[in-house]
């Protein structure tokens, strides 16, 4: 985040010597898209606020936990497909669901779908590539990522 | 090209009326010292925290590439005559990246409108969400060497198949556009 922030800092340091009513136009454009993206993204914001206070971090432990087989691999695949974490809250909540002896399937099913399926972003991702895009694009990754679950289930104890 | 080229922003006050009822009912829960709705705006500061940080650092990047870049270069490298070098030229880009997935919501419509080819988006928006270097780390750390390397082998090429059909799908002339 350090790192990003500086570069972009430094681009636009390089940009405004080189030529500075190109740069205002471009921050001018950059600044208007963000301002109509605001709406959408703070609608984002309350409903993820509000999942996560329905579904803390602690429950989806205890769930995923104590359930096993074909119906823990569907909580944890519809729960991952709802909710959005950031690395640095759910690595830490699955390795605390490794250690509870949940299995390998039903962790990377989790994982998998965190990662690459938000429903709950589904109207800022329909905003930019359009709703038939946005459903597509979660709906194959959904596909993949139970594709993935099976292959790591398969071969993750035999390596 | 469906643009933003001298258009005012077309978002009215309105459309934060949802947010400013949310606040309302944040402060009424502060004031009544009701949890749940203290706990949700907790939350919500959370979030807000995240996400204020990194967007306009973002949008400030689609900004300036949308002046410097040319189209022609980026549709040279990644385009729909780009290949495998453009492919793996995409997943690099995402490689470097930090940030939720949203973040590259906007740097994939601007790819697009500066000429990289659809199936070459969504392996980058597969990539920006699978396999960055600061979620990898992480997980290396919690989650063991095996465990990452196998997710990876196994994810890359499901992401490389979800962007083959998402053009496939779409149709190669599927045009996105920024909102603004």
């Amino acid at each position: 985040m350090r790192g990003f922030s500086i570069f972009i800092i430094l681009c636009l340091a390089v940009s405004f010597m080189a030529d500075r009513r190109r740069t205002l136009s471009g921050l001018q454009r950059g600044g208007r898209m963000f301002l109509n993206v605001m709406p959408t993204l703070l609608t984002v914001m309350i409903l993820m606020a509000v999942a996560l206070y329905l579904i803390p971090a602690p429950l989806i432990a205890r769930v995923l936990g104590e359930q096993g087989g074909a119906l823990g691999f569907l909580l944890a695949a519809s729960i991952g497909s709802i909710v959005l974490l950031p690395g640095f809250i759910a690595y830490p909540l699955c390795s605390t669901l490794m250690k509870q002896g949940a299995s390998v399937p039903v962790i990377a099913v989790f994982v998998t779908t965190l990662m690459m399926v938000g429903v709950l972003t589904l109207p800022m991702e329909s905003k930019f590539f359009g709703l038939k895009a946005a459903l597509l694009r979660n709906g194959l990754s959904l596909a993949g990522a139970v594709v993935v679950a099976i292959l790591m289930g398969l071969s993750y104890a035999r390596i | 090209m469906p643009g933003s080229e001298g258009k005012p922003a077309r978002v009215g006050l309105r459309s934060y009326i949802p947010f400013c009822l949310f606040l309302a009912g944040g402060f009424a829960s502060w004031l009544l010292h009701w949890e749940p709705g203290k706990e949700i705006l907790r939350e919500f500061g959370r979030f807000a925290g995240e996400m204020i940080l990194v967007l306009p650092l973002v949008f400030m990047l689609i900004g300036l590439v949308d002046v410097w870049v040319p189209r022609k270069r980026v549709e040279e490298m990644l385009g729909d005559e780009s290949g495998l070098k453009g492919m793996l030229l995409v997943i690099l880009l995402a490689f470097f990246n930090a940030g939720p997935l949203y973040a590259a919501f906007p740097i994939a419509v601007m790819l697009r409108r500066k000429g990289c080819s659809l199936r070459n988006i969504f392996v980058f928006l597969g990539a920006f969400a699978a396999m960055k270097i600061p979620m990898i780390s992480f997980e290396i750390g919690f989650m063991g060497l095996k465990f990452s390397l196998l997710r990876l082998a196994f994810t890359l090429p499901v992401f490389i198949a979800v962007g083959i059909l998402m053009e496939k799908l779409l149709g190669r002339g599927y045009e996105m556009r920024l909102p603004g």
